[in-house]
């Protein structure tokens, strides 16, 4: 009979579950041009800046396609086309027809899924199972479901007028470069606004393909302009006087220089910023469930989520088992080229942001916590960043208070109710939390009492279009999904 | 049984998402299994069967059959595997013990009133006694349901205690009948009571009812043997049992093991598979991965 060994010594193996023969996607699959113009008025325009960056593959480093560069001139041409298609077309356009647009287009994602499936993976690095099972999916619903809204914006506010606002300046980020752009781009149409939108100047392919998606359906030139750039681009976007409202998401930092160039001028604004989302575990949690939500939770696309869980509390009394399991299933990943089907942890998006994260893992050694990564192999070439968790921690550390956009996890362990309710509300950040326990009284006293827009209950990072999306504190405001998510582009006349 | 463990209360409740399980259970099958992995894997699944065949009609020359079967799978394909076990009623063990012969194939035998349970428990020793007396090198053993849902949980621990005692040598697998239990939660107890009732194996189902293994059920039964195993440094194997007839399930079943209770599991030792006709439907796949078409179900042998 088997002697009970030391348990704390055991140890499960798991080397052969992550070395699978290679699944990888077809590249040939999907078409990518050698180079994009700037996508304004229903047609691909050469830049007037005349200039052209690359964008590359983060898990080779290959070059993929030169992108244009949209200097202030452009920028203008693209909010006159916008302007002058709202006048003239969207905005006395019958609601009911503009929806069929919107269908159109969600449609044709639906049709065009693998295609965009394999370019979001190969320009952003993230696994193809996620950008297949995901972000396509969840782009194309969000046009359906705003598609439907759009000849019933009456039934949304009753008993009040609505009016589109004008031209919607854009600014999406380049975690989910798609999806962004359909939670961007869908609520807008539907409410009768025309539109700028500006991608990451690292993921710009997918809302480019969207862009000839857009060509195809016909919809009337100059409703959607789709321009590309860094930073000086999207702040001629922000600082066009013709714009009447701006929708930017991406970092806190940039959120606060958006709201200073606004301020005083007309321009009504949504922002969806930075997070450091608390999930926290309960003792009477389904522990593999919630571990599980943990992994989702922090390790989704890499960690490159602004709500991601980022900050784990877990009650003292379960903390040793939590941790035990965390490690045991951060071994059975599988981290590599984010085009094999079976890849759970792809690139991280840029040189520049493996290094952020890596200064961050850096800065959470030197402030004592104990870090642990799996055993897995990294690529010899592309960004990559094996998952990492960090026990040991306290509030005070920097790795537990900052944004750190990767796949990096602060553990703390808690004991009663009130501490950690105390201790999640502690940052300026509330985009989301997460709350795990199999009593139905106590995720409501935590819903109501912890500060954050979205709060999933014995789940993480689920997404609908149905379900308004948003944050407190510094994550912004204004709210995208839902009928919440019309409000922001429209105005109450009466 | 192992002096050393505590006992849990096995009264107190215990914490299993029917949507988290379901979620993770399907995570397991997006996994893209190919070429030498797949090969692998398949030869690996040949070799995880228990042979099964509990009928009513059956007879001494059907067993006999099933007993060659279960040493030449397809001797076209050279190089095959053995079945890991033949399993049958406790009248035919002693022929199944004579045709398997020193082959290694084990014998296992169901018995303790299969499927039913419906029985006392001294004729249930009696028919365990039978088995092993024959021969049978594993007991496949149901536990009372009835009970269990009564929520007379020392009733079906002892009980499974007393069997182990009559199996002597023999392993003993404990059916949970996971159809009858319903709900993860259950069948979670009943994981956990078995186990710490010295059941060798945990198995889901009888293949008497539907539904029988699903990879949801199985994966909470893995969970409570990967618990069991930390708690007392002992490893329990695993059968799930009824449903399992394609290559591809049993290729996510593998994965499953893999990624929940890793490589010390992936051998016929701690894991089987409860089948009749999967056997088949593997060698299909084998000669296909082989010869790049697919055979007529005709070439391959029915026992």
């Amino acid at each position: 009979m088997a002697k009970a060994t030391k348990n704390n010594t055991l140890k499960l193996k798991f080397d052969s579950a992550r070395n699978l023969a290679p699944a990888p996607e077809s590249k040939s699959a999907a078409k990518i041009d050698p180079q994009y113009d700037l996508f304004i008025n229903g047609k691909f325009e050469k830049p007037l800046s005349k200039k052209y960056f690359a964008t590359i593959n983060p898990a080779t480093e290959e070059k993929l396609s030169m992108i244009a560069e949209a200097n202030t001139a452009d920028v203008n041409k693209a909010v006159v086309a916008a302007r002058t298609a709202y006048e003239k077309t969207w905005k006395k356009m019958p609601p009911a027809e503009r929806a069929k647009y919107i269908y159109r287009i969600a449609r044709m994602i639906q049709e065009r899924a693998r295609e965009f499936a394999i370019i979001e993976t190969l320009d952003g690095g993230k696994p193809i199972r996620e950008s297949r099972d995901f972000d396509v999916p969840t782009a194309a619903n969000h046009f359906f479901y705003y598609a439907g809204w759009a000849d019933k914006l009456e039934y949304a506010f009753p008993n009040r007028r609505t009016e589109p606002l004008g031209v919607a300046g854009q600014i999406i980020p380049w975690n989910f470069p798609l999806l962004m752009a359909a939670w961007k781009i869908a609520p807008a149409l539907a409410c009768g606004n025309t539109v700028v939108l500006k991608p990451a100047e690292n993921t710009s392919l997918t809302a480019l393909k969207l862009a000839e998606i857009i060509q195809e359906a016909d919809l009337p030139p100059g409703v959607v302009n789709i321009i590309t750039g860094a930073g000086a681009t999207g702040a001629a976007i922000v600082n066009h006087a013709d714009v009447n409202k701006i929708a930017f998401t991406g970092s806190t930092e940039v959120g606060k220089i958006i709201q200073r160039a606004i301020a005083g001028t007309n321009k009504k604004a949504t922002l969806e910023l930075g997070g450091k989302a608390a999930n926290i575990i309960f003792d009477d949690a389904p522990i593999d469930k919630a571990v599980e939500g943990v992994i989702n939770g922090i390790f989704f696309n890499q960690g490159h989520v602004c709500c991601a869980g980022s900050r784990l509390y877990v009650q003292e009394s379960v903390f040793k088992e939590v941790v035990r399991k965390l490690k045991d299933r951060l071994e059975t990943m599988i981290l590599g080229e984010p085009m094999d089907k079976n890849t759970d942890i792809g690139a991280i998006n840029s040189k520049a942001q493996l290094d952020i994260i890596n200064k961050y893992i850096k800065i959470g050694q030197q402030e004592g916590a104990e870090m642990y990564q799996p055993s897995c192999a990294i690529p010899k070439k592309g960004f990559y960043c094996r998952p990492t968790i960090f026990t040991n921690v306290a509030q005070s550390n920097r790795i537990a208070q900052e944004e750190i956009f990767g796949p990096v996890l602060a553990i703390q362990s808690f004991r009663t109710d009130d501490e950690v309710i105390e201790k999640a509300n502690n940052s300026p950040y509330g985009l989301s939390a997460g709350v795990w326990t199999d009593k139905g009284s106590k995720i409501f006293n935590l819903t109501t009492k912890l500060r954050a827009g979205v709060i999933w209950a014995n789940t993480f990072n689920k997404f609908d279009p149905t379900s308004p999306f948003g944050g407190y504190k510094e994550s912004g405001f204004g709210r995208e999904g839902g009928l919440h998510g019309l409000s922001a582009y429209i105005n109450l006349t009466t | 049984m192992i002096a050393t463990k505590m006992i849990p209360d096995f009264s107190a409740p215990v914490h299993v998402d029917q949507v988290g399980i379901e979620e993770r259970a399907s995570r397991f099958t997006k996994r893209s299994i190919k070429n030498e992995t797949k090969l692998n894997g398949l030869m690996l699944a040949l070799n995880m069967i228990d042979l099964t065949t509990l009928e009513g009609k059956d007879t001494n020359g059907k067993v006999k059959q099933l007993c060659y079967k279960a040493q030449h799978l397809h001797d076209a394909y050279p190089g095959l595997p053995t079945v890991a076990a033949i399993c049958v009623y406790p009248s035919m063990v002693k022929t199944a013990k004579a045709a398997l012969g020193n082959s290694g194939i084990k014998v296992a035998s169901v018995a303790t009133a299969f499927p039913s349970g419906q029985a006392p428990r001294d004729v249930k020793i009696r028919d365990t006694k039978y088995a092993v007396q024959n021969g049978a090198d594993e007991v496949d053993m149901v536990i009372s349901r009835g009970k269990f849902l009564e929520g007379e949980y020392n009733f079906v621990f002892d009980e499974i205690a007393a069997i182990k005692e009559a199996c002597g040598d023999a392993r003993l697998k404990v059916i949970l009948e996971t159809g009858e239990l319903v709900t993860y939660d259950k069948v979670r107890k009943a994981s956990d009571i078995a186990m710490y009732a010295g059941a060798d194996f945990i198995k889901t189902s009888t293949g008497k009812i539907s539904p029988a293994a699903t990879m949801p059920v199985t994966l909470v039964m893995l969970e409570a043997i990967r618990d069991f195993y930390y708690k007392t440094g002992k490893k329990i194997a695993m059968k799930p049992a009824g449903g399992i007839s394609k290559s591809k399930l049993a290729l996510h079943y593998l994965v499953m093991l893999n990624e929940t209770l890793g490589e010390g599991w992936m051998n016929n030792e701690w894991f089987r598979f409860g089948a009749s006709s999967l056997a088949n439907d593997i060698l299909m796949q084998l000669m296909k991965q082989k010869t790049g078409v697919y055979q007529s179900a005709n070439y391959f042998s029915i026992d």
